[in-house]
């Protein structure tokens, strides 16, 4: 088969993520017609159309750079060859190979651009070390030699292209939406029409073989107020989860209106759309993440689901921990259903809790941790207030503290000051206190801040 | 063969199985004994939950008892972690309603998993709905109520959870419950003046409820475990 022109685009920032990547696909489509994504990260399109109608290959590729650039904000590089294979490889490096010349373009590449990293370092060992050398040995020794998939790796390495490009076909319009002659006011009436709407988009979802794992809820009322919330789950919603999930949060939605809560949706709801997003292929089994599944499980989160129809969904966390010293900087809550990597890079999953983080607070920690300092103020013998000076020497043994203003407790014992000093670069960012242990004489035990003069609680050992 | 006095029998239920029958009449007179002294060990509708060895002779059951409602007095969030720590880690689900200062990293070092704790810290005016919801569902139900409750709604929420088998724990003050648990003093240990740092405390706990626990019990713990 002889190999067309293919250019290739490679975006390394976005590589890890399919959803963002998707907004490049989405500006690149608007130029070129027909592009297959290889993987999040590198799509493929046939480039001898697209190159004739801007005016040569370099053209397109600052005309596609430029586009990407202005449309997503990213950097990414392009390459041309002869195959995918090979423009995969020249887009690693930003070059445009010649036709003709994509031989001897990828006969000086390592072996191991092959992506068979058993049979590279076979090849390494039998001393054949660039694809060029690959490429000249016998067809029928390599496919007796080292089997079939080995013979197409040659025929790669050769510059043949196995197959063409395939474009992907544009997303589908998969939202539902239902107009209701009568507005819905009556939480039974919700609950039906629920049930309704998401047997057809289930139906919609089956057709194309998808499942999605957020779903977007939209809601328009009497009076005008768009009422809108997104659900997300780790892993596809099954039918009965989206059912479920309309019908909570249209049980929400009603309930506020009904008393007058907080929620305000003006009136009754006259429009009801559901889109699903982050659509994954549906498969028969998925594995949980949040353990292996079970009727416990199961039951437990459609429990903290129904809360979250209730509330609100970021009214139910669950908690991430992470790397910090301190003891609120350590601890990320999370809305039940989204990602939970900490913040400071994943957590091994075994081994020492929480790795070594110098500065911490060593265990055991506080039950009670306060959002905001609570104010305090702590005086030595003499009545001064106690400070620490800059070589980190308290200016008086602490003796009475007085918390938010009430009466002075002595104090049996404290420790500190455990310097903390953040971001010293960052401008306002930055953040320099210390810390102080201290226990009351009424058995009490405090983790105090001291920061700029000031005093304040920060957690409580109860 | 030794066959178990009935005091050992009050100590160890599982004493007498161990031993073989080889004298029927005098192990049919220790088990009628057993029975009448520990009625509420030998039948536990809907099972018990694992709690931590130190703080299982405060417990009437040996174990949370599904079903019950436990009152945890704060401030003690301390001893509410170690009573539900347990149940966690050998894999029930547990709740938490309206404690939005509670310290992750305290449960976990616990031994709470937080992989199966949820947290809901400000459930709004729909306290008791999202109790009762969350009882439907979880093992365990730690709930701070927000003011004084009703004794209609909280005879209600009682009475869902014994009807789902879930362990009802209220943190603050409640009326009616099967067992309440309170922090009578507590001792820290390991700071000095200007050194050392706080590592362990030793608590005087308070156990009392209805029915069998109806006489107070006291023990002391060393915190953490």
């Amino acid at each position: 088969m002889t190999a067309e022109r293919v250019l290739v685009i490679w975006c390394p920032e976005l590589a890890p993520d399919a959803r963002a990547y998707e907004s490049v696909l989405v500006a690149v489509e608007e130029v070129v017609p027909a592009v297959e994504v290889i993987r999040p990260g590198a799509c493929a399109l046939a480039a001898r159309g697209p190159s004739r109608y801007f005016g040569g290959e370099t053209a397109l590729v600052e005309r596609l750079t430029s586009l990407i650039a202005e449309r997503c904000g990213v950097h990414v590089t392009i390459g041309i060859a002869d195959g995918v294979f090979a423009a995969g490889l020249a887009a690693r490096t930003g070059t445009v190979v010649p036709a003709g010349q994509t031989l001897a373009f990828l006969a000086g590449l390592p072996v191991r651009v092959l992506g068979r990293p058993a049979l590279a370092s076979l090849l390494r060992r039998l001393g054949v070390r660039t694809l060029g050398d690959y490429a000249a040995l016998p067809a029928a020794d390599v496919l007796t030699r080292f089997g079939a998939d080995a013979a197409r790796a040659q025929v790669l390495a050769a510059g043949g292209e196995i197959r063409p490009v395939v474009p992907r076909t544009p997303p589908v319009e998969l939202g539902v939406a239902q107009e209701f002659d009568e507005p819905i006011e009556r939480v039974d009436v919700a609950a039906f029409v629920a049930r309704s709407l998401a047997a057809r988009l289930t139906t919609v979802l089956i057709r194309h073989g998808l499942a999605c794992t957020q779903l977007v809820i939209e809601a328009e009322t009497t009076t005008g107020t768009r009422l809108r919330r997104a659900w997300r789950n780790e892993g596809p919603i099954t039918p009965g989860g989206i059912a479920d999930r309309v019908r909570w949060q249209l049980d929400g939605w009603l309930a506020g209106s009904i008393r007058g809560g907080t929620v305000t949706p003006a009136g009754p709801i006259a429009l009801l759309r559901l889109t699903p997003e982050n659509v994954v292929p549906q498969l028969s089994v998925q594995p949980g993440l949040w353990g292996e599944p079970g009727e416990e499980r199961d039951r437990a989160i459609r429990a903290l689901t129904r809360v979250q129809g209730l509330l609100g969904p970021e009214a139910v966390t669950a908690a991430v921990l992470g790397g910090g010293r301190g003891q609120a900087d350590r601890v990320r809550w999370v809305p039940l259903g989204d990602d939970r990597t900490p913040a400071s890079g994943p957590v091994p999953a075994s081994g020492p809790m929480f790795g070594p983080w110098p500065g911490r607070l060593p265990a055991p920690s506080p039950a009670t941790v306060y959002a905001e300092l609570l104010p305090a103020t702590v005086r030595d013998a003499r009545g001064d207030v106690v400070g620490v000076t800059g070589r980190l020497a308290v200016t008086g043994y602490p003796t009475t503290i007085a918390i938010q203003g009430r009466s002075s407790v002595r104090l049996t014992g404290w420790s500190g000051p455990w310097p903390v000093d953040e971001r010293w670069w960052a401008g306002e960012r930055a953040r320099r206190y210390a810390r102080f242990q201290v226990l009351l004489a009424d058995g009490r035990a405090f983790l105090l801040h001291l920061s700029g003069g000031h005093w304040g609680v920060a957690a409580y050992y109860d | 063969m030794m066959i178990p006095s009935l005091a050992e029998c009050q100590e160890d239920p599982e004493a007498l199985c161990r031993t073989s029958a080889r004298t029927p009449r005098r192990v049919d007179r220790l088990v009628a004994g057993f029975r009448t002294v520990r009625r509420a060990d030998m039948a536990v509708p809907g099972g018990l939950l694992p709690v931590r060895p130190e703080l299982r002779p405060i417990l009437p059951w040996g174990g949370l008892r599904r079903g019950s409602t436990i009152v945890a007095v704060p401030a003690a969030t301390s001893v509410m972690l170690g009573l539900i720590s347990a149940a966690s880690a050998a894999g029930s689900w547990c709740g938490v309603v309206g404690i939005p200062t509670l310290n992750a990293i305290a449960a976990a070092e616990q031994g709470v998993a937080l992989d199966r704790l949820a947290c809901v810290p400000d459930p709004g005016r729909d306290w008791a709905a999202a109790v009762a919801a969350l009882l439907d569902g979880l093992d365990i139900v730690v709930a701070a109520p927000p003011g004084p409750i009703a004794d209609a709604v909280a005879d209600r929420l009682a009475a869902r959870a014994r009807q789902r088998g879930s362990v009802f724990v209220p943190y603050g003050t409640w009326r009616g419950a099967d067992l309440t648990i309170e922090t009578v003093r507590s001792t820290w240990y390991g700071l000095g003046v200007g050194r050392g740092r706080l590592r362990w405390r030793e608590m005087v706990i308070r156990a009392w409820g209805r029915g069998i626990a109806s006489i107070p019990k006291e023990i002391k713990v060393w915190f953490p475990g």
